[in-house]
C-alpha cells in the first residue's frame, strides 16, 4: 500500500499571541551579566551543532551553531553547573564560578551507544524483517516476489549467494550442497523444513512467511549460537502478539483454507487455528503435467499456536501437523517400456514452544524447546506398459534397486537456553547449552535400521562495541555427539568498521561442523564431522532508500563424505572428500529512483571445486553455475490498488556428470558437459479493492502470478541409463506454473480497546 | 507568631511571582520568536532548547515541553532530509515531560504530529504501527477535550492528503475543517496556550471548496 502522497507540509506556526505580556517582559533586578561562550566538539574533535548548553536551574542558556560555537549572556553568579546535552551524545555536567568576568570554555561530548548509529555486523548475513533495520525484504516482500508463490526458500534464491537449483529442494549456498543450509525457528532447528522430495521436483517450504516478523538469511560466518550447518543459516523469529483478531479464509482452484486469529482484549493473550487443503485435481486437468501422476498430489495442513505476554517477554507456542500423499510414474532411462511408478505418503507433526524473557541487571533469557516428527512411506516398483510390477533376476541388479519399501521416520527433541547481559554500552555476553536428541527408525525393504544421537552443544559469545563505529564479535561453539563419538569445538569472529555516516565494512571467520547423513553413519560408523572454515569480506552501504553490498568470500572443505564402491547396490563411506569455494556478490536494492517503484538486482560469481561422493576427483559440483544474476521489479500503482511484479533469474549452465565405476572398483568420469544456460521470467499481481477503506468489513487481497512466461525449456541436469548410453535431460514438470487466489479476512478492531486502557 | 507566618506566605508569595514574571517573560520572548523569527531546522532545534531550559528550571510547567515539543514537530514538518525517529524520539519525550505535569488534549495533538512523521518516513511499512498510534492519539485526544479545534485540523489534512481510493479525499476533508474553524473561532485559551492552526484550515477549508 502506497500511501506516499499521503503527506502534508505543515506551515502553521503559534498565532501571534496577545502582547500585554510584554509588559511582565522586563527585568526587574539588577543584575550581573556574564558573557559565557565557547565550542562543542565531539570525541574525534568534529563540531557538534545543536548542542543545548544551559546554566543549570536557569533560563540562560544558547545552542551551538554549526561550527559547534555557542555564546550567551548568563544573569547568575556564584559557583553554578554547567549542563551540555545533544541528541546522540551523553550528556555532561561541568561546575564553574561566574563572577561576571567573560568565561571561554570549550568541551566536548561522548557519543551515546546507539543501536541505530552503531555499526552492525553484516558480513555474511541479509537481515530480512520489518522490524530490523537494514532489512533487505519483509515478509510482505517475500510474497510478492514474483516466481516465490509466498515460498521463503524461492524468494531468497533472488538474493546473491544461493545457486538456482529447480530439481530438487534446499538453499545450495556459495557451493555447499542443500543439507547444508539449516532452518531454525525461534532458535530450533527445524528438521524437515520442507514437503518430502520427490525425484527430479523441488518441493516447497512448509512455512508461510507471514508466520515471521523476521528473516535473516546468512550466507556463512554466522553467529557461534548456531551449529551443524556448513554453509548456511536461516533464520526466523516468530511474530508475537498479532495486531488484532480476525477470522481469514484462503480460496483457489489449488488451495481452500480458513483460519482465525484471537486477541484478548487486555492484548497480553493470543490464540489462533486454521486448516488448509491442498488438491491438484483442477489444476492438473487445466495445464499437463510430464509425469504421470496415478494418485493427484493431496495436501492437509492444520496448525495452531498460541502467545502470552509475561512481565517482560512473551512466551510463543506453535505447531503444525500436516498430512500429504502422491503417486507418479516417470519413463525408466534403462529400457523402452518399463516405468517407475513412486508412491508417498507423509506425516508431519512440528512443536516449537520459546520463552523470551528480560531479567534484571541487563539480563536477557531466551528459553526454547522443539519436537517434530516425520514420516515417509515410500514405495517404487518398476512396471510394465500395463502398470503391472515387473521382477528382475539377480543378474541385472541394477534395475532390482529400482523396486522398493522405505518407511523412515525421523523425530528430533531439542532444548535450549541462552543467557545474555549487557555488559556497558551495546556490549554484552551471552552463553547457552543445546541439547539434540534424534531418533530415527528406517525400514528398507523389510530390514530395520535404527539411528539414535544425542548431541549436545555449549556456546559463547561476545559482541564488543569499542566505538559506535568499531565492534567484533568473538564466540565458540563445542559440539558432542554420541553417534560419532566425536567433539569438536568451532571458533568464529567477526568484526565490522564504520567508515562513512552509512558505510561500513566487514569481515567474518569461522569453523563449521556438520554430522554426516544418518544412513552414510548407519552403513559406516566410524564417520567424522565434515567441516568448513569460511573467510568473508564485506562492504556495504545503506541509506533509507537504498542498500548497496559487495561481498567476497574464500571456502574450504575438509572431510567430506566420499563414496567408496563395495560390490554390486552396495557403497561404504568414508571422510576423505575435501574442496573450496571462493566468489563475489554483488546485491543492489533501490526503492528511490523511480517513484513507487521498488528494484533490486543480485549478481553472484561462484568458482568451486569438490570431491565428495561419487565425485573421483575435485569437480565442479553439478548444482553450481559460474555466474547467477537476478533482477527483482516491483510496481504498486495507488489509483488502481494494484501491485505488479516482474522476477527474471539467469544463470549459466552447470557441469553434468556420468560416473561410472570401472572394473577396478573405483569410480571415473565416463561422460562430462554443461547444460545449458538458465533463465526464467516470473510475474505476479495482486489486487486489493479494499485498501484504503475505513475499516472495511471484510479485507480482500486477489493475486495472481505465473512462472516462466516465456517458457523457455529449462533443463538442470542429465540422467544416464546404468549403461552410459542413454542420457535423459531433467526438465520441470510442466513449463509453466499458474497460480489465482482469493484471500479475505474479518477483523475484529481492539483499537478502541486501546483507547479506553489509555484513559 | 500569626505575624511571622504571614511574612513568610508574603515572601514565598512575592518570590513565586518574580519567578513567574520571569517564566513568562522567558516564554513571552520565545513564543514571539517562535511566531515571528523561527525558519530553519537550527532555528527550531534552538527554540525547543529555549522552551527544555525554561521546562527544566520551572518544574511545574507544561507549556515550555509542549513548546519545545511542537517547534521540533514545526522542524519535522518542514525538513524533508531531517532523521524523523530521533527528532519524534525527542518530541516524545518532551510530551511524556508535559503529561507528567498536566495531561490535557493538547498534548495528544502533539503526540499525533509525532507518530504521523515517523509514519511518513515509510507509509507503507509503518502504516499499521505509527499510523495506528497516530489516530489512536487524536481518538485520546478527543475524550480530554471534544472543543480542541486542532484535532480536526489534523483529522482534516490527514483526509485531504490520503487518495480519494484510500478512503480520503477533498470531500471527507471539508467536514473537519468546518468543524475545526467552527470551534477555532469560539475558542478562548488561555495565555500562552496554544491557539495555532486557525489561518491554515481557512486555507485548507478553501482548497475543498
Amino acid at each position: 500500500m502506497s500511501l506516499s502522497e499521503f503527506h502534508f507540509i505543515f506551515k502553521g506556526k503559534r498565532h501571534l499571541f496577545l502582547g500585554w505580556l510584554l509588559v511582565f517582559g522586563l527585568e526587574t533586578l539588577a543584575v550581573a551579566q556574564t558573557q559565557i561562550s565557547g565550542q562543542i566538539k565531539d570525541g574525534r574533535g568534529h563540531p557538534v551543532p545543536g548542542a543545548s548548553i544551559t546554566v543549570k536551574n536557569s533560563f540562560d542558556g544558547a545552542t551551538s551553531d554549526s561550527s559547534g560555537n555557542y555564546n550567551f549572556i548568563s544573569s547568575d553568579t556564584g559557583l553554578q553547573t554547567l549542563t551540555v546535552s545533544s541528541v546522540g551524545y551523553r550528556p555532561i555536567e561541568v561546575t564553574l564560578v561566574i563572577t561576571g568576568k567573560a568565561i571561554q570554555m570549550n568541551l566536548q561530548l561522548k557519543e551515546e551507544p546507539n543501536e541505530l548509529k552503531a555499526v552492525t555486523i553484516s558480513a555474511g548475513s541479509f537481515a530480512a524483517g520489518d522490524s530490523k533495520r537494514g532489512a533487505v525484504m519483509s515478509s510482505l516482500d517475500i510474497a510478492t516476489t514474483a516466481g516465490s508463490n509466498a515460498d521463503i526458500t524461492a524468494a531468497l534464491k533472488t538474493l546473491p549467494g544461493p545457486q538456482q537449483v529447480g530439481e530438487q529442494e534446499g538453499l545450495f549456498v556459495r557451493g555447499g550442497t542443500g543439507q547444508e543450509t539449516k532452518q531454525f525457528i525461534d532458535g530450533s532447528l527445524v528438521n524437515n523444513p520442507y514437503y518430502t522430495s520427490v525425484p527430479d521436483i523441488a518441493t516447497r517450504g512448509r512455512f508461510s512467511p507471514f508466520l515471521f516478523k523476521g528473516t535473516v538469511f546468512s550466507t556463512g560466518g554466522y553467529s557461534a549460537q548456531y551449529g551443524q550447518a556448513l554453509s548456511s543459516v536461516v533464520l526466523l523469529e516468530s511474530i508475537d502478539l498479532p495486531d488484532r483478531s480476525e477470522i481469514d479464509a484462503t480460496i483457489s482452484p489449488l488451495v481452500v483454507g480458513m483460519g482465525t486469529q484471537q486477541l484478548a482484549k487486555n492484548k497480553n493473550f493470543s490464540w489462533g487455528l486454521s486448516y488448509s487443503y491442498v488438491n491438484v485435481l483442477l489444476y492438473f486437468g487445466l495445464v499437463s503435467q510430464k509425469p504421470d501422476y496415478f494418485k493427484l498430489p493431496a495436501y492437509h495442513n492444520a496448525d495452531g499456536n498460541f502467545r502470552i505476554k509475561t512481565k517482560n517477554g512473551i512466551i510463543k507456542y506453535y505447531t503444525t501437523f500436516a498430512y500429504n500423499q502422491l503417486g507418479l510414474r516417470t519413463a525408466d532411462i534403462d529400457s523402452a517400456y518399463l516405468k517407475n511408478a513412486f508412491n508417498l505418503a507423509n506425516h508431519n507433526w512440528y512443536n516449537n514452544l520459546s520463552w523470551r524473557e528480560n531479567l534484571h541487571n541487563g539480563w536477557k533469557m531466551v528459553l526454547s524447546a522443539s519436537y517434530s516428527t516425520n514420516l515417509d512411506n515410500i514405495q517404487q516398483l518398476t512396471q510394465d506398459s500395463a502398470n503391472r510390477p515387473h521382477i528382475f533376476p539377480d543378474s541385472v541388479f541394477w534395475m532390482q534397486s529400482k523396486s522398493f519399501n522405505l518407511s523412515n521416520k525421523q523425530n528430533l527433541a531439542q532444548g535450549k537456553a541462552v543467557f545474555e547481559k549487557r555488559i556497558s554500552g551495546l556490549s554484552a555476553f551471552r552463553f547457552g547449552a543445546e541439547y539434540w536428541y534424534s531418533y530415527n527408525p528406517l525400514i528398507y525393504n523389510d530390514t530395520p535400521r535404527t539411528i539414535t544421537d544425542h548431541l549436545t552443544s555449549a556456546f559463547a559469545e561476545t559482541d564488543i562495541y569499542i566505538t559506535n563505529d568499531l565492534a567484533a564479535k568473538l564466540g565458540v561453539r563445542y559440539e558432542y555427539s554420541t553417534l560419532l563419538s566425536q567433539s569438536d569445538i568451532a571458533p568464529r569472529i567477526s568484526v565490522a568498521y564504520k567508515t562513512g555516516k552509512d558505510a561500513q565494512i566487514s569481515a567474518a571467520y569461522g569453523i563449521f561442523y556438520e554430522k554426516p547423513d544418518n544412513q552414510q553413519i548407519f552403513f559406516s560408523p566410524g564417520l567424522k564431522m565434515t567441516e568448513a572454515t569460511h573467510y568473508i569480506l564485506n562492504y556495504q552501504k545503506i541509506t533509507k532508500e537504498r542498500l548497496f553490498r559487495v561481498e567476497a568470500y574464500y571456502k574450504s572443505y575438509f572431510n567430506l563424505v566420499k563414496t567408496v564402491p563395495i560390490s554390486y547396490n552396495y557403497f561404504g563411506y568414508n571422510n576423505n572428500g575435501s574442496g573450496f569455494a571462493d566468489g563475489i556478490e554483488l546485491f543492489w536494492r533501490d526503492k528511490k529512483t523511480f517513484k513507487d517503484f521498488d528494484y533490486w538486482i543480485s549478481y553472484t560469481y561462484l568458482n568451486t571445486k569438490r570431491q565428495f561422493l561419487n565425485y573421483p576427483i575435485k569437480l565442479t559440483p553439478d548444482f553450481a553455475a559460474s555466474n547467477t544474476a537476478s533482477l527483482v521489479m516491483k510496481r504498486f500503482i495507488t489509483n488502481w490498488k494494484a501491485g505488479f511484479n516482474l522476477t527474471y533469474t539467469f544463470a549459466t549452465g552447470r557441469p553434468y556428470y556420468n560416473f561410472m565405476v570401472n572394473n577396478t572398483g573405483n569410480f571415473y568420469t565416463a561422460e562430462q558437459g554443461y547444460t545449458k544456460d538458465y533463465q526464467n521470467l516470473s510475474f505476479s499481481c495482486e489486487y486489493i479493492p479494499s485498501l484504503g477503506k475505513v475499516k472495511p468489513k471484510t479485507f480482500i487481497v486477489l493475486f495472481a502470478s505465473m512462472s516462466n512466461v516465456l517458457g523457455y525449456n529449462a533443463i538442470y541436469g542429465y540422467h544416464f541409463s546404468y549403461d552410459g548410453n542413454i542420457k535423459q535431460p531433467i526438465t520441470p514438470p510442466a513449463a509453466r506454473f499458474y497460480f489465482v487466489g482469493c484471500f479475505l479476512s474479518w477483523g475484529v478492531d481492539r483499537t478502541q480497546d486501546a483507547i479506553n486502557n489509555n484513559l | 507568631m500569626k505575624s511571622i507566618l504571614f511574612s513568610c506566605l508574603l515572601l514565598v508569595a512575592l518570590g513565586s511571582s518574580a519567578q513567574s514574571e520571569k517564566y513568562l517573560a522567558a516564554m513571552e520572548k520565545n513564543l514571539h520568536a517562535f511566531d515571528t523569527a523561527a525558519k530553519t531546522t537550527a532555528d527550531y532545534q534552538m527554540l525547543a532548547n529555549n522552551f527544555e531550559r525554561i521546562g527544566d528550571a520551572e518544574k511545574t510547567q507544561w507549556l515550555p515541553y509542549y513548546y519545545a515539543g511542537l517547534a521540533l514537530a514545526n522542524a519535522g514538518w518542514a525538513d524533508q532530509k531531517l532523521d524523523k525517529d530521533a527528532n519524534s524520539t525527542r518530541i516524545n519525550t518532551f510530551c511524556d515531560k508535559a503529561e507528567a505535569l498536566d495531561k490535557n488534549s493538547e498534548i495528544y495533538v502533539l503526540r499525533n504530529m509525532s507518530a504521523t512523521q515517523q509514519m511518513l518516513v515509510d507509509p507503507q511499512t509503518r502504516y499499521m504501527t505509527y499510523g495506528v498510534k497516530a489516530s489512536e492519539y487524536l481518538n485520546i485526544a478527543i475524550k480530554l477535550n471534544p472543543d480542541n479545534p486542532r484535532i480536526y485540523y489534523l483529522q482534516g489534512e490527514s483526509m485531504f492528503g490520503t487518495p480519494a481510493a484510500f478512503g480520503g479525499g477533498k470531500d471527507k476533508a471539508k467536514p473537519l475543517f468546518e468543524k475545526a474553524l467552527a470551534l477555532y473561532k469560539v475558542e478562548k485559551p488561555k495565555p500562552m496556550w496554544p491557539n495555532w492552526g486557525k489561518e491554515r484550515t481557512e486555507e485548507q477549508l478553501a482548497k475543498c471548496q
